[in-house]
């Protein structure tokens, strides 16, 4: 089984680029230059030196020996959160913005959710002496303050999206409005999986780093060849294809993504896509999408801010699609319960987002022997105002 | 034959296409105002279907979409409104919109529908030239529907070429690397342009869009294509406050006359 993009930019029948002509020239000088960047010697060199003297990494996988008993079983972090900048998001801005730099691009512009990709293209911005602008709705300025103080001390315009919902859906649109209007000298660094060919490949491709360590790691930490299970939490799903992609022909290791069910599927705010969704096109790309019959993009509604999107990237409604990843969602008091349960036995507070993929062990049956790996996809600094509200509120005081 | 090549065929110089979104500033304006318009002495309507999400919409026709859907305005109602739209206006009419609301319709049901409404052609921004060539021109030119596709200043000679190829009816020039919204002048940047694709003597006829405010920017485009589309300008004349006829009739003779 092959799991990659077809020479037309799909998997399957979802990907494509519903482009307007205006963004054609953009995403062709991308299309036709990412794999020779990628296979350059000096970009490697240069994307492998930067991950490692920079960012950290490789990511330790770390045995968390109190939640496995919690769970009854072995459960290994893949520890992203450590990485510089407080998540998984910067080996992406780091192969993107060396791409930038070979296709000779100066102004660098990006949306955010979370605020993690806006901090981590703010980062990387800084780094090269580019400049830095970024989209973020209105709605996630407010809950996710910290990190716009920290994109504009990185130097970076943060632009607030007041359009629809005033979240990360709009701020891509926002973005993508940008381009048109700049084709020259501006390039797109998205956040994740998803908008038009090549996007989703080369965001899986620089990601999939997270899934070459675990290899190596697993076998080290474990003692075990493969993991049973990986388990990760899905917004767009770079975190998770990052976490799957060397195992995605290995069928012994079940793989597991868990989207934001919010305040439950049933109640209508939720941001589980692959429950809510049908096919449809979002930000230039033909993926699973929370839709109206009309065919308009609804609101989704989560309690965290990066997995609060209403698509999902193509590479993942194909693996769906074809029962190569479970999909399954926790609500938003199930996922705050899962980081403060991290918190307290192993003193590791994760970011909203990635206690969602910790919520799931909740929700399994796991055997002793078995190996779970968790990626953690961030910290959760970020995410300080909201567990302190919970947490005053006695809630979670386990 | 098609409503639009008759135009074409018909007025050789200074065409004015309106866009306006359906729905928008009231539910049930849509029709008034492709009454209006004709009466006006518009040559063509670009009749929005709004979308929720309209990358390469600004402001003004951003919150008009968003209006328009708050209005309860959906594709379905907008093709009951049309039902009898051409007992009385002759001019070519076309549909304007993004491509999720037509697939999620269903492309072969959504062209049937224009049809039977008397629609001449389609506008949808996020189709690509080849993904329609590859999976949709078969079914629209069943229909003698015209999906009329856009170049841009970044679009290549030889790319103006191959859409002109498969181009029907007329094509779409956008001003300048910009999405919707208004200018007061063009730049000698789009000016030269304008004369690129001019020297190129492409097959099929152009209508230059997107930035077109006034007399002044409409003028310029008739000197360099066959005519202009209005878009964001007209959309703010329809919210305001007033006559809306009276409105219309006015904003359409100060870009025609002297
Ligand atoms: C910590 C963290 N995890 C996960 C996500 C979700 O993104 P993705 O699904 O692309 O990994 C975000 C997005 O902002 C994030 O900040």
């Amino acid at each position: 089984m092959n799991f990659n993009v077809d020479e037309r930019g799909y998997y399957g029948e979802f990907g494509g680029a519903y482009i307007p002509e205006m963004m054609y020239s953009d995403i062709k000088e991308l299309k036709d230059n990412y794999i020779k960047i990628l296979d350059d010697e000096k970009f490697k060199d240069e994307f492998h030196s930067l991950l490692k003297h920079y960012v950290g990494r490789p990511s330790p996988l770390f045995f968390a020996s109190r939640l496995s008993s919690y769970h009854g079983t072995k459960i290994f972090l893949k520890r992203e959160d450590l990485n510089h900048t407080g998540a998984h998001k910067i080996n992406n801005t780091i192969g993107q913005i060396l791409i930038a730099k070979s296709l000779g691009k100066s102004r660098i512009i990006a949306e955010t959710g979370a605020g993690q990709h806006g901090v981590a293209t703010a980062t990387v911005c800084a780094l090269m002496g580019m400049k830095c602008i970024v989209f973020m709705g209105q709605t996630d300025i407010e809950r996710q303050s910290p990190n716009v103080l920290r994109m504009k001390m990185l130097g970076a315009e943060v632009i607030a999206v007041t359009s629809g919902n005033k979240t990360l859906k709009d701020a891509t649109n926002e973005a993508i409005r940008d381009w048109i209007g700049n084709p020259v000298d501006t390039y797109y660094i998205i956040g994740s999986v998803v908008g038009p060919h090549p996007y989703p490949d080369l965001v899986t491709r620089l990601q999939s780093v997270i899934s070459e360590e675990m290899k190596l790691q697993v076998r080290e930490v474990s003692g075990k060849e493969n993991p049973d299970y990986i388990i990760a939490c899905v917004g767009g799903g770079s975190n998770a294809i990052g976490s799957f992609y060397h195992y995605l022909t290995n069928e012994h290791v079940k793989l597991i993504a868990v989207e934001a069910g919010g305040k439950g599927i049933k109640s209508g705010e939720t941001a589980a896509t692959m429950v809510m969704g049908r096919p449809g096109i979002i930000h230039g790309s033909r993926t699973m999408l929370m839709q109206t019959d009309d065919g308009q993009i609804t609101e989704p509604y989560s309690i965290s801010a990066g997995l609060d999107y209403p698509g999902i990237g193509p590479i993942h409604s194909y693996l769906h699609k074809l029962k190569r990843v479970i999909f399954d969602n926790v609500t938003d008091d199930e996922a705050l319960e899962a980081a403060f349960r991290l918190t307290r036995l192993e003193g590791i507070v994760p970011a909203l987002e990635s206690a969602h993929a910790l919520a799931w062990l909740g929700k399994h049956r796991f055997n002793k022997e078995d190996v779970v790996v968790v990626t953690i996809s961030g910290r959760g600094d970020k995410d300080m105002d909201t567990y302190i509200k919970y947490m005053e509120k006695g809630i979670f005081n386990l | 034959m098609n409503r639009i090549d008759k135009l074409f065929r018909q007025k050789t110089g200074n065409i004015l296409s309106v866009y306006f979104t359906a729905g928008y500033p009231k539910l049930d304006s849509t029709v008034g105002i492709i009454k209006a318009l004709e009466n006006a002495g518009a040559d063509m309507i670009e009749i929005g279907i709004p979308f929720s999400d309209p990358m390469a919409d600004g402001p003004v026709i951003q919150r008009s979409n968003e209006r328009a859907l708050k209005n309860g305005m959906t594709l379905n109602l907008l093709f009951d409104q049309l039902n009898n739209i051409r007992d009385e206006v002759k001019i070519p009419l076309l549909l304007m919109g993004y491509l999720n609301p037509v697939i999620q319709f269903g492309v072969e049901n959504f062209c049937l529908k224009c049809s039977e409404t008397g629609i001449d052609g389609i506008i949808i921004p996020d189709l690509p030239p080849l993904i329609y060539s590859e999976q949709y021109f078969s079914v629209f030119n069943h229909y003698d529907l015209y999906n009329i596709l856009l170049v841009s200043p970044q679009s290549s000679d030889e790319r103006i070429f191959a859409i002109d190829k498969i181009s029907r009816g007329f094509i779409y020039i956008v001003s300048s690397s910009s999405i919707t919204g208004t200018k007061d002048k063009f730049t000698d940047t789009q000016i030269s342009y304008f004369r690129r694709i001019q020297e190129m003597n492409l097959k099929n006829p152009g209508l230059i869009g997107f930035g077109i405010s006034n007399r002044e920017t409409f003028v310029v485009a008739g000197q360099y294509s066959r005519g202009g589309i209005i878009g964001s300008a007209f959309v703010k004349v329809i919210g305001q406050e007033g006559n809306l006829n009276e409105n219309v009739s006015q904003f359409i003779s100060n870009l025609k006359e002297k």
